[in-house]
């Protein structure tokens, strides 16, 4: 393999190749869900002959997409907010004191990682009853929180440890709380290690499938992705809706990606390059 | 919001006795939730394992009683060794074609191409999809009649390649593994891209003045300092095939269809806990066993591997 005149022209055909691959079965997608069932079937490649919402239309008739939206806005957004709130504090304590027990509580955490939590669904299916928390969107908040723990503590804390401390100590000197010095003087300062958790936490709530098929039934406490499944399995007939449902779920996601690429790529990776 | 802090300066005295205590509360929110949602399910898991289960009633303790029929008892010892392989499978052909594609695009990559950033790009975007999402889009392409995969294929002259890809048993395991690469692939380009931009510049010019080049440059020095990074994807890429469950069930639903050929360990193991498997009722005993054993290899596994890892890069 010596460096010819040909080594450049094969990177860049070799690196096309697969971008197509990647990107081709999303273009579909999002293309088909512009057409109608006919043409779908007779001509699933070609571009679509004319510009209809009328997939939407009928996907909106067939299931309440709307309010899969809302909720899995809601799951999402309270789910990072509680991950911020606590493992900025869990953080904070680890990396800033020195108590003999906090690498062990910090290893206790980072086990969180290694754990397929997936294992342990049938007890927290009972706890959740117990807890009276099936078809409730809660259940899916506490996953969410617990889930992202372990992650966002090696990510804060790591990013704590790198942070000089004299600034806590100059606040600490004039009299601020803990919880002061954490909220005004640490976090102003951690806005690149909180976006990343973020957005590894908003992904990862709003594109799970998993906990959602098992807490909920209730059609209209479901999240954007086991909704996807009720339509799937009730109007599979129905090509164009399923296109746009599956448009529709993705484009959120799509848009704050294409907004953000840098963040989102390096947040995804951040915790294994670690 | 700085001129907040100034009241706190008159009442310094007893913030100082408080501070103490206090600080001891903030790791409290984090170890609840924590502990409540991600430890206690495990261990919960592990004592279910023991007991004799009527439904979702816990009947009396029976110690390894479903675990000796897990293994050894008809059908479930066949339908764990089947799902077994298929999970063998998933990781082998995973490492392969999706790791392996990945380090060659993150090398190119690496070579400063033009339209580098496009190029990650369209590598991860499949990424941020759901994965449900995925497993119904591929559903939809693989379709044998009007999807869009058998259309290309006739189109292209290929009449006789085009398959009921997900209805055959011989193709459908190997189509969503496929699929599951490319999801992953992005993910596992930027990986190893950062690992190839962790390579000292200084190494590479010396190896160049040594007269290394291409497949040479790469094999004795950027593949060593590459080992961090294979290392890591291979133990994600494990543990991912390990708990495959959602492009399964997405596609071929909990039965592992057709004929059980794409079925898989958590696949079997939510049948088993939900109910599906034996016709009528779930088997919480037997699915906690099940889920135990899976916890377990996983485990052991990683230590393992990541253990002698760490001796080689000593060694090194």
């Amino acid at each position: 393999m010596k460096q010819t005149i040909w080594t450049k022209p094969i990177y860049y055909i070799v690196a096309f190749l697969f971008a197509s691959i990647s990107l081709y079965p999303i273009i579909l997608m999002i293309l088909s869900s512009f057409k109608p069932n006919m043409e779908i079937m007779m001509s699933p490649l070609s571009l679509p002959k004319s510009f209809s919402l009328q997939t939407y239309q009928n996907l909106l008739d067939r299931v309440p997409f709307m309010t899969y939206f809302y909720n899995s806005v809601f799951v999402s957004v309270v789910s990072v907010l509680l991950i911020l709130i606590t493992t900025s504090l869990a953080a904070f304590y680890i990396a800033r004191y020195t108590f003999w027990w906090n690498n062990v509580l910090f290893f206790i955490f980072l086990m969180g990682m290694m754990i397929p939590i997936k294992l342990g669904i049938v007890p927290l299916f009972m706890l959740m009853k117990d807890l009276g928390l099936t078809n409730s969107l809660w259940s899916l908040i506490l996953m969410y929180t617990a889930t992202g723990i372990p992650l966002s503590i090696l990510i804060l804390t790591g990013f704590f440890r790198t942070m000089p401390a004299e600034l806590e100590e100059a606040a600490r000197i004039d009299g601020a709380t803990d919880l002061r010095i954490l909220w005004n003087v640490v976090l102003p300062l951690m806005r690149p290690a909180l976006g990343t958790v973020m957005i590894i936490n908003f992904i990862q709530s709003w594109n799970d499938f998993f906990f959602p098929l098992i807490f909920i039934t209730d059609d209209l406490k479901k999240t954007i992705p086991v909704g996807m499944l009720s339509l799937f399995g009730e109007y599979s007939a129905d090509w164009g809706a399923l296109f746009a449902g599956l448009t529709l779920s993705s484009l959120p996601m799509m848009i704050l990606f294409f907004i953000a690429s840098k963040q989102f790529m390096e947040g995804l990776t951040a915790g294994a390059v670690k | 919001m700085q001129t907040e802090i100034n009241p706190e300066v008159i009442t310094q005295k007893t913030h100082k006795k408080r501070k103490r205590w206090g600080i001891h509360l903030f790791p409290i929110p984090a170890l609840v939730i924590y502990g409540m949602f991600i430890v206690y399910p495990l261990v919960a898991a592990l004592a279910y394992s023991f007991y004799d289960w009527k439904g979702i009633k816990k009947g009396a303790f029976i110690g390894l009683e479903n675990y000796k029929n897990l293994f050894t008892a008809e059908p479930f010892s066949g339908m764990f060794w089947n799902a077994f392989g298929h999970n063998f499978l998933y990781f082998a052909v995973q490492m392969v074609v999706q790791n392996g594609l990945a380090f060659f695009l993150a090398f190119i990559i690496y070579q400063k191409i033009r339209g580098a950033e496009f190029f990650k790009l369209a590598y991860f975007l499949p990424r941020l999809l759901s994965v449900i999402v995925v497993g119904f889009l591929w559903k939809l392409i693989l379709n044998p009649n009007f999807g869009a995969l058998n259309v290309l294929l006739g189109k292209m002259g290929l009449e006789n390649l085009k398959k009921a890809w997900l209805g055959d048993p011989d193709t459908a395991l190997l189509a969503i593994i496929l699929v599951n690469c490319w999801f992953g692939i992005g993910f596992a380009v930027l990986i190893f891209l950062a690992g190839f931009q962790a390579i000292p510049k200084e190494l590479i010019e010396a190896g160049r003045l040594d007269g290394a080049k291409g497949f040479t440059m790469i094999r004795t020095i950027m593949l060593p300092l590459m080992m961090p990074s294979i290392t890591i994807m291979t133990v994600l890429t494990f543990i991912q095939s390990f708990e495959a469950f959602e492009l399964v069930y997405a596609m071929q639903g909990s039965q592992g269809e057709p004929y059980r050929s794409t079925d898989t360990l958590a696949v079997y193991f939510y049948r088993l806990a939900f109910g599906g498997s034996t016709g009528d009722s779930t088997a919480i005993g037997l699915g906690s066993a099940l889920a135990v054993v899976l916890f377990i290899f996983i485990s052991i596994v990683t230590a393992f591997y990541l253990k002698s890892m760490q001796k080689k890069q000593v060694e090194m």
